[in-house]
């Protein structure tokens, strides 16, 4: 009798959905994250091991090739700086509910931009660090502002759907980046063009080994300076100053924004802009910091995607943008070495899945609950 | 140059966009925004190339990738229609996972050299029609004759048919269609996964017919992002659809044959003496697709005609409003 009663009571238990009334807190939407993170991770091990691969030992070799030692941790810094800087821009974006998947050509506008700097050339080869760096910044903000600029002004003019006009300009961004690479640039026929001269390079933690041993064969650039600024500027804007109150307003609320007088369409061109220069500021920092020369391949590696997850992983909160930024560059470095090659992005694509189907857990509780169906 | 030719490779080509884009007109008209067509396509083109390696029969790589990318398709459905997300990620998410997958299943694949293909054939009589007959019916896949006749079968089965009505009611007004006893959850599933099948459909034409094997990313090159706009262009309607694919096959084509002639309208062809200029050329289909989107955004404001109204809503059954 008393073990009957307590199956049936066992039976009785069922999951029962509740909608939250209140924000998740901090620890918990963190733990959500983490946990799709993790199922993320078994998942892309099923596919690894089904493709005939050992998943333990694929995410062990990633964990010692990205954190090994100080010198892979400074190569993961660098593959971490221009990840930082999309996801900073697909952020201010996301935060208006614009779409920006363009950073990608936006990054590589801003490359070909700094670029043009020192290959038109605007300056001569031996013109001092302190003008070149500056300029090439301006430059690269300016060609990734404007390839924002475009979805951002058809989207506010024409309501032409941004996700895929930025989308487009990527395409017609590597196109174009390919013309001047092979056509105008090209060092005696190879696909890239001459090498920058050093004082239109970002200076690297190596560059300093004379008087720090400890700083040899580190790879680490000034890049990673500009992303930290951006971020702590991005935070600022975006939860201390009124323009940023505006973004997450009409992003929360377009109506409510619109009856409170918020200019959707100039928020919408400025946002896109500033998205743009932030991804194009990226791609500057990865020519003069990393491949100090004009080359498509590795400014079309993909860093506009990543940054569209990062940015979604850090919850659109500039400053955790720095964390798991790291955590993505770790992946793409030692990823590099994984047969087959295509798994650091489809790991990329399984942990979105989980992180966006996971929300659900932020809007639901979910409860065990005894008792019999209602 | 011959613009017949022209026309007759647009078709061809424009068939892979057809497929894709009659699958989306299918979603987004119950009310699905999937913005995973790229990686469907992606996942479509490897599955039907590998699978036809491995049986030796073409129609079962298309019958493959269309069920694997079917099945991909139901992951979107279940994060945007059970788990109500956010429809724009989720859709970026898919193509994410589906070039993901592909990448990694179709290692290798890009040096299994030549698999049979999908037949080619004219059709008797038809063929004979001066202009029509050798654009639309002379030497074409079969694939493109599958087009032809689905398209009309999607425009008869959206307008006029009462399964097509539910369809429509599902992606107008889900809440009344609910009262009326539509169960919404169910079609909405169904239809992603319809929209999927024929997004793998369009990715078996690319690897089983228009460009035969497999280039990893390369093989779709962004056309299921254009597939994505050619819907808006569309204004939904399977017709429309299909005169905005084969428009883009010929745009493909056309870039391709204008840097073969020496001369051009009587002046030296700067494409033919300046190779690097058909970087230019390379960007004209996106260029155009985002023209197209102007186009379209316009037309739909001015006739006041325009996308399902509960497109990328999530239904949640018991809430106020639509």
């Amino acid at each position: 009798m008393a073990e009957s009663a307590l199956t049936k009571k066992r039976t009785g238990w069922r999951v029962k959905l509740e909608p939250r009334l209140d924000e998740p807190t901090g620890k918990e939407s963190l733990l959500i994250s983490l946990g799709a993170v993790v199922v993320a991770l078994i998942l892309g091990g099923v596919v690894i091991a089904v493709v005939g691969g050992n998943p333990f030992a694929s995410y062990l070799h990633i964990a010692r090739a990205a954190f090994g030692n100080i010198g892979v941790l400074s190569d993961t810094i660098v593959k971490a700086t221009p990840i930082i800087l999309t996801a900073l821009a697909c952020t201010i974006a996301f935060r208006m509910k614009l779409w920006n998947i363009g950073a990608e050509g936006q990054f590589i506008m801003g490359a070909w931009g700094a670029s043009a700097i020192v290959l038109a050339p605007v300056l001569a080869p031996e013109s001092p660090r302190w003008m070149f760096i500056p300029l090439m910044a301006l430059a690269g903000m300016g060609m990734g502002a404007l390839w924002g600029l475009v979805p951002g002004y058809l989207k506010a003019k024409f309501n032409v759907n941004e996700i895929i006009s930025s989308l487009m300009l990527n395409y017609i961004a590597v196109s174009w980046v390919n013309y001047w690479i092979f056509g105008v640039w090209s060092e005696g026929g190879f696909q890239m063009s001459p090498k920058f001269p050093v004082n239109a390079s970002l200076p690297r933690l190596s560059d300093y080994a004379e008087t720090i041993p400890f700083f040899r064969g580190l790879t680490t650039h000034a890049g990673l300076i500009f992303g930290i600024l951006a971020a702590i500027a991005l935070w600022y804007i975006v939860y201390r100053s009124r323009w940023g109150y505006e973004i997450r307003l009409i992003g929360d609320n377009p109506h409510a924004a619109k009856y409170a007088g918020v200019n959707i369409v100039k928020n919408t061109i400025l946002v896109m802009a500033l998205s743009g220069a932030l991804a194009g500021l990226g791609g500057m920092s990865e020519v003069s910091g990393v491949i100090r020369r004009l080359q498509t391949a590795p400014i079309n590696a993909g860093y506009g995607f990543t940054g569209i997850i990062v940015a979604w992983l850090a919850k659109l909160n500039p400053l955790a943008i720095i964390v798991v930024s790291i955590l993505f560059g770790a992946l793409i470095l030692a990823g590099r070495e994984i047969q087959p090659s295509g798994i650091p992005k489809m790991i990329q694509g399984i942990i979105l899945v989980c992180l966006i189907a996971s929300d659900f857990l932020l809007r639901y509780r979910v409860r065990f609950v005894k008792g019999e169906e209602e | 140059m011959d613009p017949i030719i022209i026309l007759q490779a647009g078709v061809a080509t424009g068939t892979v966009l057809l497929f894709a884009t009659l699958g989306e007109v299918l979603a987004e008209r119950s009310g699905v925004l999937n913005l995973g067509v790229e990686g469907m396509m992606l996942i479509g083109a490897m599955t039907a190339f590998s699978a036809t390696i491995a049986t030796g029969n073409p129609w079962i790589g298309v019958l493959a990738a269309m069920i694997v990318a079917g099945l991909l398709s139901q992951i979107h459905a279940f994060i945007s229609i059970t788990l109500q997300a956010d429809q724009v990620v989720s859709g970026l998410a898919l193509t994410l996972v589906g070039a993901g997958i592909s990448l990694v299943l179709g290692e290798g694949l890009s040096k299994a050299g030549t698999v049979s293909l999908m037949p080619n054939f004219s059709i008797p009589l038809l063929s004979l029609i001066p202009i029509l007959g050798p654009i639309f019916f002379t030497n074409q896949s079969v694939l493109v004759y599958i087009g032809y006749l689905l398209t009309p079968l999607a425009w008869y089965y959206i307008n006029h048919t009462r399964p097509g009505l539910h369809l429509r009611a599902v992606g107008e007004y889900p809440s009344a269609a609910d009262a009326l006893g539509i169960n919404v959850f169910r079609l909405r599933y169904a239809y992603v996964f319809v929209g999927g099948m024929l997004a793998g459909l369009g990715g078996a034409s690319i690897s089983l017919a228009v460009a035969p094997g497999w280039f990893s990313e390369l093989t779709t090159g962004g056309q299921g992002w254009i597939a994505v706009g050619l819907v808006i262009f569309a204004q939904w309607d399977p017709i429309r659809a299909a005169i905005g694919s084969y428009a883009f096959g010929a745009l493909r084509r056309l870039i391709l044959d204008i840097q073969g002639p020496l001369t051009l309208l009587g002046f030296d062809n700067p494409f033919y003496y300046n190779s690097y200029l058909g970087f230019f050329l390379q960007m004209i289909p996106y260029a155009f697709t985002v023209i197209v989107l102007v186009i379209g955004s316009r037309e739909s404001i001015r006739k006041r005609l325009g996308a399902p109204a509960a497109l990328g809503v999530p239904y949640i059954r018991g809430e106020r409003g639509k």
